[in-house]
């Protein structure tokens, strides 16, 4: 739907806000043509400004820009295959979009009725093109009952997330509910916590509200840092006013009029927009002084992290907010009860509060109805590393992984083997091929050592080295922890030392046992989640692919041929026809030409093994082993 | 006024009392490296970590910041603290191995040294905090703060440079447990 | 170069002003300034902490423990990497690796004649585009070593 009216008069109660809604959707023809473009970050990283661009140039060019609208909206998820371009209404589904094709779509698919072959999405499987948007078996196969709602606004309109029905819910908690139904509500639909904890909502909403205190907070935690995740970047971008509304609606349970939004310094489009929509919330009364008419008042700031990860935990970002460091603090006294400022102060991650409005909305039983017996409502993952359809993946609580990975993901790129999964970031662990049956929810993985988290999902296959990995993680952690506590800052640099004396061919037997002994200081002594679960990483696969240790100390090799200091690469001479591009390539000079067309020789000792020979050769002449 | 039990023996309390300050008025000992009774206790070290158990659960929290309650069970030296405290020693000392009053402390404690090995060798200081917190709260000065993060932690004065904010009252040389900050010359020598 | 010629401060009176003292918005505020000149000048955060009344030992403690912020002049070009797991799982490490040795810096570094300053960051949410890097707020996605030579020519 587009929405080109621009609204500035003030909502004094619901019915004005129904009024509003019903004229936006009036004056909208859904026989209209829509371009519909998505501009979240991944796609613009893409090109997706010059597929814009492009289009609104065509239709003026072609005096089209009254009969044709070109809508930016948010990140739908399919991030494999951007610049995503759907047309409406007839949801023709175009994929990886260029401006060169756009002549050809307005021409073709705009101002008559074909389709363009080459721009559809095309199942790998069994080579079946895909003409609608809802048949793509990549969206086809979600609960897409929170990401669905991306395509539907543009961010930066709040008339477009009226006509959906934005605000009704907080029309309706304000005026027809009490704070206590609010809660009582919210604990019956059993919703958890989306940000890794999985508390209970509910319940932590219902120990605020009775907390000591009459000045309360309301936090919106935007600091996603597990690497691999960007569940919240495409919720806060692609549809702020959700988050907004259900931190509203938090914030009248609770009994606070003062909040917070902590977004990454790392994603500049969410703090933009969600600046935006605070901006047209207040315009429109539904944010501020006596909301919608009402006698309630709430009012929200926008606060950029630093660039710590430390500060997706829950103190250390409230010390953060307090023009402090992001040091955490013992948890002795929960932050419900003294939290920002020593405050009551509710602290909620974006993916919950997106949950609150449709709760509301559709109410308890119908969130129920979706998930497991104690992991209710849907969760999106972002499903990256080795597979096919990278992206967000939005399912109900309980899917398999498998179905994950290889139905919706699509399976693993270049007919390569599966190996792991990480779950859960940093905090986390892998999951080998023999678990891959187990439905993910908040409880299920934690059993075999890994954990839903925040639902970062990276998949691994057969040319990941597994001990690398378990450095990766370690040497992130040495990065962002805060240096407070004994066991995780000291902790953690033996543990990286460790780790890399084994990738570099100088690990000793007694390692293994040091690894172990270590992450139990860890866990027992680290003041932090960040610290306590530090060592999941190294534990998980220590626990599923010790092999891969061993090898590494005692035969000195890396299997999958990653660590560096344990392969080689070696000039295939029969295979070589001497083009030269490896000579160029190498920066240390250590691959010769033998003249034009004589396979090239290799001087190993100046190889920094830095692969770029591996990579340019298209003879497939250079080995690594 | 509550009661509470320390490694079997049932004491008094009043609300707001950590486990630390209750255990210490009967005469319990724990060790701690970066506590002081002037100051607010900082939880850093991990030194003094005890197993409590609430409510049927067991688990390690710091006892100078954890707060005593009605039927509280607390063990002090347990096989599960013994460990943990162990191991943060090790640590210290593979961070500190030149300093003495680790290694004493190490020797009461009867722990092992160098199990962990790869000493990095930073000096003295352990970055406990004191200091700065002596700063922040007796003089009431904040000339000194930790800078950086992780690893490179450090305690600092602002841009490293000689501040006219310091009244050279020495109280974080004073309270420095390993003698890592100290004056020379009436000079405020910050750790290497 | 004399740096104390080159700060003016006057620069930063709006920005002060912006926050109304607010010392919970310091690090927003150390963000702005940043902005201004490039980077955090010692002569700016003592303003600072003079204006919001912080101590001068909290300021510097704010400026050195965040990532985002640099106390040294960087370059005109600031190259930034992603090492995000996914990044890190298709080879962002040898794209840093390639850079350090190209531009003959660490990361973290600025190069001598103040062209280019080389950071890494811990995931940039483009996870399907990797190796991703920004180059003055601009995305590259599915960066290799070609990729890698053009880009770098476009900016000296």
């Amino acid at each position: 739907m587009i929405t080109s009216i621009r609204s500035t008069v003030r909502l004094g109660s619901p019915l004005q806000l129904e009024a509003l809604r019903e004229s936006i959707v009036q004056k909208n023809d859904p026989s209209k043509c829509v371009i519909v473009i998505c501009a979240g970050t991944g796609c613009l990283a893409a090109g997706a400004a010059d597929v814009i661009r492009a289009f609104k140039e065509e239709l003026k060019s072609k005096n089209l820009e009254d009969r044709v609208d070109v809508k930016e909206t948010g990140c739908p998820g399919f991030c494999e295959r951007g610049p995503l371009v759907v047309l409406r209404p007839r949801n023709i589904f175009y994929q990886q979009v260029t401006p060169q094709d756009i002549p050809e779509i307005i021409a073709e698919s705009v101002i008559q009725d074909k389709i363009i072959d080459r721009l559809l999405f095309c199942d790998p499987r069994d080579n079946r093109t895909i003409i609608h948007e809802e048949e793509v078996p990549f969206y086809e196969k979600q609960t897409r009952i929170i990401l669905g709602n991306n395509e539907e606004v543009d961010p930066t309109s709040i008339e477009d997330y009226i006509a959906i029905g934005g605000y009704s819910s907080l029309a309706k908690v304000l005026f027809e509910m009490t704070p206590q139904e609010v809660i009582d509500e919210i604990k019956r639909s059993k919703l958890r916590g989306r940000g890794g904890g999985g508390f209970p909502t509910g319940v932590k909403w219902d120990t605020c509200r009775n907390a000591h205190g009459s000045t309360k907070y309301i936090i919106c935690n935007a600091d996603e840092g597990d690497p691999g995740a960007f569940m919240d970047r495409a919720i806060l971008e692609g549809n702020p006013h959700s988050v907004l509304e259900g931190m509203i609606i938090g914030a009248y349970a609770v009994g606070s009029n003062e909040g917070y939004f902590y977004v990454r310094n790392e994603y500049p489009l969410a703090v933009e927009n969600a600046r935006i929509a605070v901006e047209r919330a207040e315009e429109l009364g539904l944010l501020g002084d006596d909301i919608l008419g009402s006698d309630f008042s709430f009012h929200v700031k926008i606060n950029r992290g630093g660039g710590a990860f430390v500060c997706g935990e829950s103190t250390s970002l409230m010390a953060s907010l307090e023009g402090k460091v992001g040091e955490p603090r013992a948890k002795y006294i929960h932050t419900v009860e003294r939290g920002l400022w020593d405050c009551p102060s509710t602290l909620n991650n974006v993916e919950t509060w997106a949950n609150v409005p449709i709760i509301l909305k559709n109410g308890a039983d119908w969130y129920c109805d979706i998930g497991t017996e104690e992991s209710k409502g849907t969760k999106i993952f972002s499903l990256v590393g080795k597979i096919n359809n990278t992206g967000l993946v939005e399912v109900p609580m309980g899917t398999r992984l498998e179905d994950i990975i290889f139905n919706i993901g699509g399976g693993i790129p270049n007919g390569k083997m599966f190996k792991a999964v990480q779950t859960g970031g940093p905090s986390g662990g892998c999951i080998p091929s023999s678990m891959l049956h187990l439905p993910v929810d908040f409880d299920e993985l934690g059993k075999v050592g890994s954990m839903m988290g925040s639902g970062g999902m990276i998949v691994m296959d057969e040319d990941t080295c597994m001990v690398d990995v378990a450095k990766y993680f370690v040497n992130f952690l040495e990065g962002e922890s805060c240096g407070k506590c004994v066991p995780c800052r000291e902790g953690l640099k033996r543990m990286g030392q460790i780790l890399a004396a084994i990738t570099e061919g100088r690990g000793r037997e007694t390692d293994i046992i040091t690894l172990e002994r270590l992450s139990v200081v860890l866990k027992e002594g680290a003041l932090c989640a960040l610290g306590q679960t530090a060592a999941n990483p190294v534990m998980s696969t220590l626990q599923y692919f010790r092999d891969e240790y061993e090898v590494h100390i005692k035969e000195k090799r890396c299997p999958a041929g990653v660590c560096r200091a344990l392969i080689r690469y070696e000039i295939i001479t029969d295979k070589c026809v001497g083009c030269g591009l490896c000579v160029k390539a190498c920066p240390s000079e250590a691959i010769v030409s033998m003249g034009k067309k004589e396979p090239v020789v290799m001087d190993e000792s100046k190889c920094i093994k830095c692969g770029a020979c591996f990579d340019v050769c298209r003879m497939d002449a250079v080995d690594k082993e | 006024m509550l009661t509470l039990t320390i490694d079997g023996k049932e004491i008094g309390a009043h609300e707001g009392m950590t486990v630390l300050e209750a255990a210490r008025s009967v005469g319990i000992q724990i060790p701690t490296l970066c506590h002081h009774e002037a100051l607010t206790s900082y939880g850093a070290c991990r030194l003094c970590s005890v197993e409590v158990t609430q409510r049927g659960r067991t688990k390690l929290v710091v006892s100078c910041l954890f707060p005593v309650a009605q039927g509280l069970e607390v063990q002090t030296n347990s096989a599960r603290v013994r460990n943990l405290r162990s191991g943060i020693l090790e640590l210290l000392l593979a961070r500190c191995p030149g300093s003495e009053e680790l290694q004493s402390l190490a020797t009461t404690l009867g722990i092992k040294q160098g199990e962990f090995g790869f000493a990095q060798d930073s000096g003295k200081c352990i970055l406990c905090g004191l200091c700065v917190r002596a700063c922040q709260e007796i003089a009431e000065k904040s000339v000194l703060s930790f800078a950086g993060r992780g690893i490179d932690r450090r305690v600092a004065t602002p841009f490293y440079k000689p501040s006219d904010d310091c009244i050279t009252c020495r109280a974080c040389a004073f309270i420095c447990p390993t003698r890592a900050i100290r004056f020379e010359g009436g000079k405020l020598m910050l750790p290497d | 170069m004399n740096r104390q010629m080159e700060i003016d401060l006057t620069k930063i009176d709006p920005v002060i002003d912006k926050y109304q003292g607010d010392r919970g918005l310091l690090i927003s505020l150390l963000q702005d300034i940043q902005e201004v000149y490039n980077y955090l000048p010692e002569e700016a955060l003592l303003k600072v902490s003079e204006a919001l009344d912080i101590p001068k030992s909290q300021v510097f403690s704010v400026a050195t423990f965040f990532k985002a912020f640099s106390l040294e002049p960087r370059g005109q070009h600031l190259v930034t990497v992603c090492l995000g797991t996914a990044c890190h799982v298709r080879g962002g490490q040898r794209m840093v690796e390639k850079l350090e040795r190209d531009l003959d810096i660490k990361a973290g570094e600025t190069t001598e004649d103040f062209s280019f300053t080389l950071e890494t960051v811990n995931c940039l949410g483009c996870c399907a585009l990797g190796p991703v890097l920004v180059v003055d707020g601009k995305y590259e996605s599915r960066v290799d070593s070609a990729k890698l030579d053009q880009i770098i020519k476009r900016y000296r």
